[in-house]
């Protein structure tokens, strides 16, 4: 099996996941669990597994495996661990992994990726047993010393305790001992409800660094002798190089060299504005390729074509069509969204020093797999010449599930044989991203005549993100793609839900939120709409249908009741409901907006989610909070067009994003609950527009149809 | 040679006059916490100050700067401890952490100036500075936090 074929495997582990509403894999052996016990017992270092280390001092290493782009899991991985193994928190510190199968995620089949909000999901159980299977090493170690049963012993904040006789040794005390100790074949994690510290709203270890401007991000890796490089591409996507003239180019002062890879020209200076200048100078003719007049509405039209035509069934409850014809009150609704990029802050980048047999590779990405995957092609080295060297993203979003850079970064290091940063323009990010797919769905519904739903039928017509990482399943269905609407919790008895699959050519990707990010839009607008048709309540509405449904019953009662739904609004305001199940994670939404001279204002957005056991409160409200405003910069701003093959929108001025002054305040309410943790970082973008569609209409009476918002 | 003065410290920088201040701050002095965000002055992740005022770096010259005392992150408070730097902490506001010495600088030259800004001078004065993750409310928290703290709008 290729190392590619790995990576698709890893993926279609993540559609597993979010297809069955989160349920969590463990079928996978992790190796690293099992394997370093007693490696440096010599040393005077306790390491019972890859991902904790105690030195004698009691200092206390935990191997961070899950990236930090923001989402808080340089605090919440280590917690899990040290909840567990009752550490000192003030002492814990942390590392970043390299590439390495070992520190592999079970839920994308052991590869390292931070994506699909997979890492409490699919680490918490393996970080747990980690510090569990530690702890009972020190508590075996102590029994031996004090010659008392192991029983007796206890733990808490780095120590272990002999109550009966008030003893205590501390970990480092224990570590010769501990590490010579066999590791237990299995271990007993402890219940929530004794956590000391999963629960509690610890601050972040990575926020000190953030705030003084020491933190490291892939744009700040200097490396000695390292130049800098900028990579000219094809405006048009598909099209290549047809030749080019470097001479006044590389004529100039700082620019030192200029060369082809595979992705355009790249030129190489000491610095980033000797190489932007020799980028004005380059002469490139392109052979723009098959895609020179595409439009985007060629796209759609194409699109709403295809809608016309059956689809690959996803889910098919009772007879819909049937049922249709046979109900009261039928109606059928069609829906538009665009291609939307990420614009991470921090625009693509990556740094690499290529030699004759190592390839070290400094990068802010969200696959340590993935990118170690592209250098080793990219390099013609094998695996362990490679080392990937990860840094703080400054925002990944999916973007940066990619390995692009990499490639660009290895090709020029290689080419020129120096150490090279390729540093990509916000332009360049812009225009050359891989898209959240342009979509277009027909809805149809039917009430009974007491206003009761009966059917809910969908067909999306979708590129498909399965078949970029390999191919579709049997049965033709992307289910990333009708993740919210197969997975439809209402009590419906005649749903019936249809992919088509097709591909215009241009790049598309993972976006935050990936297929919830259309669902939770489109299903809770038409439920919304199929709630005024029945003359009910919206809240109530959705209610009636989660009669079977306890967990999400709650979470919508409860954002009802803080946002004060059935009270008076002022004058002017509209609100909108809005809930689903996305990444394991039930969350609902009410927001509330006014509209002025067609410009819609948010007012403020109440967001309840039970997402299970929690492990920092705080980090599940921030992911909330940014979530949500990420959702609705994209259903009030954000489109990407394309004009003959290329994208239209180059900078923050035309893919504009909220700023301040028009940010809401977003109030978050947490469930109790002792359920499998759910993900967190991508179900409240998935919501958002759902719930602000909603509110529009119910302050305009206009029904919006096609994203982003345009009123006038 | 170009000479400026960086953080109290004099730098002779061998660059072309026309860089931009960030890349002069990043490439050649070596401080790294400006970040590069749009190199248009649409997103203001490379604010600095220029004798106190909020400026966007990636649009200005270095031959502009003269004798002016350029201001970076690393330079706000020799400690770390800026009032704005202790409320972002205990507001915890960042994310991904990449705009956010942007966010401070800006909101530190708003302080400086309005010691007790309302909410709508606060929208005035960080509008020029974009956050994807949506930190926005925390950073609104922040700077009440700073301009109520003893000595914090000073």
């Amino acid at each position: 099996m290729t190392s590619t074929n790995n990576r698709h495997i890893s993926r279609r582990n993540f559609l597993k996941v979010s297809a069955t509403g989160g349920a969590v894999l463990f079928s996978v052996c992790i190796p690293g669990l099992r394997g370093a016990a007693t490696l440096e017992a010599a040393n005077g270092v306790f390491e019972p597994n890859v991902w904790v280390k105690i030195g004698a001092d009691d200092s206390t290493t935990i191997t961070l495996s899950m990236l930090e782009m923001g989402q808080g899991v340089m605090t919440s991985m280590p917690m899990l661990v040290a909840e567990e193994l009752d550490l000192d928190w003030n002492k814990v510190k942390t590392v970043w992994a390299p590439a390495d199968p070992r520190y592999g995620n079970p839920n994308f089949g052991g590869a390292q990726l931070t994506a699909g909000s997979n890492s409490v999901r699919g680490m918490w159980k393996l970080l747990r047993e980690a510090g569990a299977s530690a702890r009972s090493m020190l508590i075996t170690a102590a029994a031996q010393t004090w010659n008392v049963p192991e029983n007796t012993c206890t733990t808490d904040k780095g120590e272990v305790i002999h109550a009966a006789s008030n003893r205590r040794l501390r970990y480092g005390a224990l570590v010769d001992k501990a590490a010579v100790v066999p590791v237990p074949k299995t271990v007993s994690l402890k219940s929530p409800k004794d956590f000391k510290i999963a629960g509690k709203s610890l601050p972040r270890l990575d926020i000190p660094e953030k705030v003084n401007g020491t933190a490291g991000f892939g744009l700040d890796v200097q490396r000695p002798g390292m130049l800098i490089a900028r990579v000219v591409r094809c405006p048009v996507f598909g099209g290549k190089v047809a030749s080019f003239n470097a001479d006044k180019a590389k004529a100039l002062p700082g620019v030192r060299n200029v060369v082809k890879i595979s992705s355009g020209i790249a030129v190489v200076a000491d610095n980033y504005w000797a190489a932007s200048k020799g980028v004005e100078a380059l002469v490139v003719t392109w052979d723009e390729g098959p895609l020179k007049t595409l439009n985007s509405a060629d796209i759609m039209k194409k699109y709403v074509a295809l809608a016309e035509q059956p689809g690959k069934v996803a889910r098919n409850d009772g007879d819909a069509p049937a049922a249709l014809k046979s109900n009261a009150k039928s109606f059928e609704r069609s829906f538009e969204l665009p291609f939307l990029a990420h614009a991470t802050m921090e625009p693509m980048n990556c740094t690499a020093d290529v030699r004759a047999n190592s390839c070290d590779v400094w990068v802010p990405t969200q696959g340590q797999t993935a990118s170690h995957e592209a250098a080793m092609a990219a390099s013609g080295l094998k695996a362990d010449a490679v080392s990937i060297h990860t840094t703080y993203l400054g925002g990944g979003f999916g973007r940066r599930g990619e390995a692009d850079f990499v490639t660009d970064a290895v090709e020029t290091s290689k080419a020129v044989g120096k150490p090279v940063k390729v540093v990509w323009t916000r332009e360049d990010d812009m225009q050359h991203d891989y898209y959240r797919p342009v979509t277009y769905l027909k809805m149809s519904g039917a009430l009974d005549a007491s206003g009761k739903p009966t059917v809910f039928m969908q067909r999306i017509v979708q590129q498909s993100l399965l078949k970029k990482l390999g191919s579709l399943p049997p049965d033709g269905v992307d289910r990333i793609s009708v993740d919210g609407s197969a997975t439809l919790p209402y009590d419906i008895p005649n749903i019936r839900v249809e992919y088509t699959e097709t591909d215009p050519g241009i790049p598309y990707g993972f976006w935050r939120s990936v297929g919830c990010s259309v669902q939770g839009y489109v299903v809770e607008a038409f439920i919304d709409e199929m709630a005024k048709a029945a003359g009910k309540d919206p809240y109530q509405f959705r209610r009636d249908l989660l009669g079977k449904q306890p967990r999400h019953r709650a979470v919508l009662d409860l954002v009802a009741e803080k946002s004060g739904w059935t009270k008076p609004l002022p004058a002017g305001r509209g609100r909108g409901i809005a809930m689903m199940e996305a990444f394991g994670s039930i969350l609902a939404q009410v927001a509330e907006v006014s509209v002025t001279n067609n410009a819609v204002k948010v007012h403020k957005v109440w967001c309840a989610v039970d997402c299970g056991w929690v492990i920092n409160p705080d980090t599940v409200k921030a992911q909330m909070e940014g979530g949500t405003l990420f959702g609705l910069t994209a259903a009030l701003k954000g489109e990407i067009t394309i004009q003959n093959g290329r994208v239209v929108q180059r900078h923050f001025n035309d893919y504009p994003v909220i700023r301040h002054n028009e940010a809401p305040e977003v109030e978050v309410h947490l469930v109790s609950s002792m359920e499998t943790p759910g993900g967190i970082g991508e179900p409240s973008t998935a919501i958002a527009a759902g719930a602000l569609v909603n509110a529009v209409a119910a302050v305009t009476g206009k029904r919006i149809y096609k994203l982003p918002i345009r009123l006038a | 040679m170009i000479s400026l003065t960086v953080n109290g410290k004099q730098y002779n920088v061998d660059v072309a006059p026309d860089t931009p201040l960030l890349w002069v701050i990043r490439d050649a002095v070596g401080l790294t916490g400006t970040k590069f965000g749009c190199g248009l002055q649409q997103c203001g992740a490379c604010t600095v100050h220029l004798d106190g005022a909020a400026i966007r770096s990636c649009g200005y010259a270095v031959s502009s700067v003269g004798t002016k005392k350029v201001t970076t992150i690393e330079g706000l408070s020799p400690t770390s401890n800026h009032p704005l730097q202790q409320a972002w902490v205990a507001e915890q506001v960042p994310q991904c952490g990449y705009c956010q010495s942007g966010q401070i600088m800006s909101a530190a030259a708003l302080l400086a100036k309005t010691p007790k800004p309302t909410d709508a001078e606060i929208d005035t004065a960080m509008n020029g500075n974009i956050c994807r993750c949506g930190t926005y409310q925390r950073i609104r928290s922040a700077i009440h936090r700073a301009a109520a703290a003893p000595g914090g709008g000073k």
